[in-house]
């Protein structure tokens, strides 16, 4: 597509927000650091306070960058999807993936429970709530195009989507049911997602997978293109569309899924961040698109974060309801301002 | 590419096309169709609502496989062609996919060089000389940064055109190109659709229900009945009374000196 558009100085921009909304979230929070110590703390130097630094370094650094890594792939995941599917509506929550990441996660802790704790309790290490949470969003997100195949009309598909999230909602109520409270309050504080609360060897998963993912995004850009045309324009200009499906979809659960495992179902950033983007990006083209929903996706997760810490209190709020009250005014605003939603 | 000059640039022999469905036996929806169709011209498909016309584009352009017979592009059998060479012979234009909306024409026609530029997309210097001539050849040099939301019908469909175009194949597919057109519109489709294939050498074969508009601008017409299949020129078809057979009812009758359908 069109490459001679400087895009440096949008680029530039978005990067300047991400340092400082970056620097915003570390600062902010029950104890306010000032931006000094934050430098001395992240680059070594002389701190004021041993516990400034120990707050920065162990607690809020670690769940800076979950969130960047949190929001920059979610939304990737959502553009993925809004053209795969071609449609503006698509994203992890909507079409089932993150209903699949809760079913496999809540199988590996509740079911652990309910049908025999060695197993569990050997299981539930952090690779393996990685893998139940990417495996159960790749099925869904398998049988939802699988269904895409028989069926060409995109409402229905996210009619199906939906109807998955509900069947996995009742799968996991059934379960709930039969667990123990203990087991039942893991699962439930799960599934308030939180970006908090990482261990260095946690992140060091998350940032595998998050690059991993953002790696096959990049791959598949140049189909992603392709595939604004929809799939016949697609294989008449020579794309190997299966394969290029696949890498697609692979991207797009790898990323959420392993998003969801760690951080719990966040919803909104996937479904929003792309139309955000696109009303500053003015280009279709993916190779620009994918770097800058990565951006808003972050600096967005960044100041949901900051939000959340509700600052100068104690209190913290479950993030999936800041993404929320933030993400779900701003489609609503988008589509009265615009009437119409373009993938 | 380079395309060694032949008669034929696409046959077909004994060709059946419809669909397979599973275990059940295929629905053929039309069979025995021969053509032989040569550099430069421009054709109509025509026939009645579910004879075939948008099946047999689909299936010469390898979206769908023939039920039965054979398919030579450049005397060479359609299946020795790999995605990518085919996509360097034969381009398409479809009217109701589901494009996004978003892409400005320009970002639109430039994707017509997919099939020629790298895992990145870059556009060298001859790859915007074509999407140039493109735009220019459809008339939207001007409205090449609009949205294509912004776009009227006839001007949607110039872009389509010209996306065809600029992945600059010898032969281009268009179904039903004048759909949702005015009169004024349709015809100006057309006429630029034999302006490119006679002044570029294309082939370029279209399905539609303009039969009279079809007969005044086309170089040849592929006429789908229930019965049969027939490829010949305009005159040559009337001469035939052919087009009487098109309609299964008798109260459409054709005018041989006219050249128009008349209701009875």
């Amino acid at each position: 597509m069109i490459q001679r558009k400087p895009n440096t100085i949008l680029f530039l921009l978005l990067g300047l927000c991400l340092v400082i909304s970056f620097l915003i979230n570390l600062s902010l929070g029950s104890v306010t650091v000032p931006f000094k110590e934050i430098f001395a703390s992240l680059t070594g130097g002389e701190v004021l306070k041993d516990s400034w630094r120990y707050i920065i370094l162990d607690y809020r650094l670690p769940k800076a960058l979950t969130a960047i890594i949190a929001g920059g792939g979610l939304a990737i995941s959502g553009l993925l999807m809004q053209t795969l599917f071609r449609n503006p509506l698509a994203g992890p929550f909507v079409l089932g993936l993150s209903s699949g990441a809760s079913l496999g996660v809540a199988l590996l802790i509740l079911g652990a429970g309910v049908f025999g704790g060695t197993l569990g309790s050997v299981l539930a290490s952090s690779w393996s709530l990685v893998l139940a949470s990417a495996l159960g969003s790749f099925l869904v997100l398998l049988a939802v195009l699988a269904v895409t195949f028989k069926i060409k009309d995109t409402m229905a598909i996210l009619i199906i989507g939906l109807m998955f999230g509900s069947v996995t909602a009742a799968v996991v109520s059934v379960l709930s049911y039969f667990s123990n409270a203990e087991k039942l309050q893991q699962f439930i504080f799960w599934s308030f997602g939180s970006l908090g609360n990482q261990s260095w060897s946690g992140i060091a998963i998350l940032a595998t997978c998050f690059i991993l993912g953002v790696g096959l995004s990049i791959l598949s850009a140049k189909a992603l293109n392709a595939l604004l045309l929809g799939e016949q324009y697609a294989k008449s200009m020579g794309l190997k569309l299966k394969q290029k499906m696949v890498l697609i979809i692979l991207a797009t659960s790898i990323l959420a899924g392993c998003i969801t495992a760690f951080a719990g179902p966040i919803a909104f950033v996937g479904l929003a961040v792309p139309h955000l983007t696109r009303q500053f990006v003015k280009t279709s083209n993916h190779f620009v698109l994918i770097p800058a929903v990565l951006l808003v996706g972050a600096i967005l997760m960044l100041l949901c974060d900051s939000i959340s810490q509700v600052p100068f209190t104690d209190y913290t709020l479950p993030i999936n309801a800041i993404t929320s009250l933030v993400g779900a005014p701003v489609v609503i605003w988008l589509l009265v301002r615009k009437r119409k939603l373009f993938f | 590419m380079q395309h060694h000059i032949s008669e034929h640039i696409i046959s077909a022999k004994n060709l059946s096309i419809g669909y397979r469905n599973g275990k059940k036996p295929a629905v053929i929806v039309a069979k025995d169709i021969d053509l032989s169709i040569t550099k430069g011209q421009l054709i109509a498909i025509v026939g009645s609502n579910g004879i075939g016309k948008s099946t047999l584009l689909r299936t010469l352009a390898g979206i769908q496989s023939p039920l039965n017979g054979t398919i030579d592009f450049l005397d060479k059998p359609s299946k020795s062609y790999s995605p990518l060479e085919l996509a360097s012979l034969l381009s398409i234009v479809l009217t109701e996919a589901a494009v996004s909306k978003n892409l400005t024409v320009l970002e639109l026609v430039s994707l017509g060089r997919q099939p020629y530029t790298n895992w990145m997309g870059s556009l060298s210097d001859n790859d915007n000389a074509i999407i140039l001539e493109a735009l220019e050849a459809t008339q939207l040099s001007e409205i090449q940064h609009k949205k294509c939301f912004e776009l009227s019908d006839g001007q949607l469909q110039r872009v389509y055109i010209a996306r065809a175009l600029a992945q600059d194949t010898p032969i281009i597919l268009l179904d039903e190109p004048t759909t949702h057109l005015d009169l004024f519109h349709k015809a100006s489709i057309l006429k630029l659709l034999k302006t490119i294939a006679h002044k570029k050498q294309k082939t370029i074969l279209f399905s539609t229900h303009e039969i009279d508009l079809a007969i005044q601008l086309t170089d040849t017409m592929i006429i789908m009945t229930p019965e049969t299949t027939v490829h010949n020129t305009p005159c040559k078809l009337i001469e035939l009374n052919i087009f009487n057979s098109l309609f299964p009812d008798d109260f459409i009758v054709f005018d041989k000196i006219t050249g128009r359908f008349t209701i009875k």
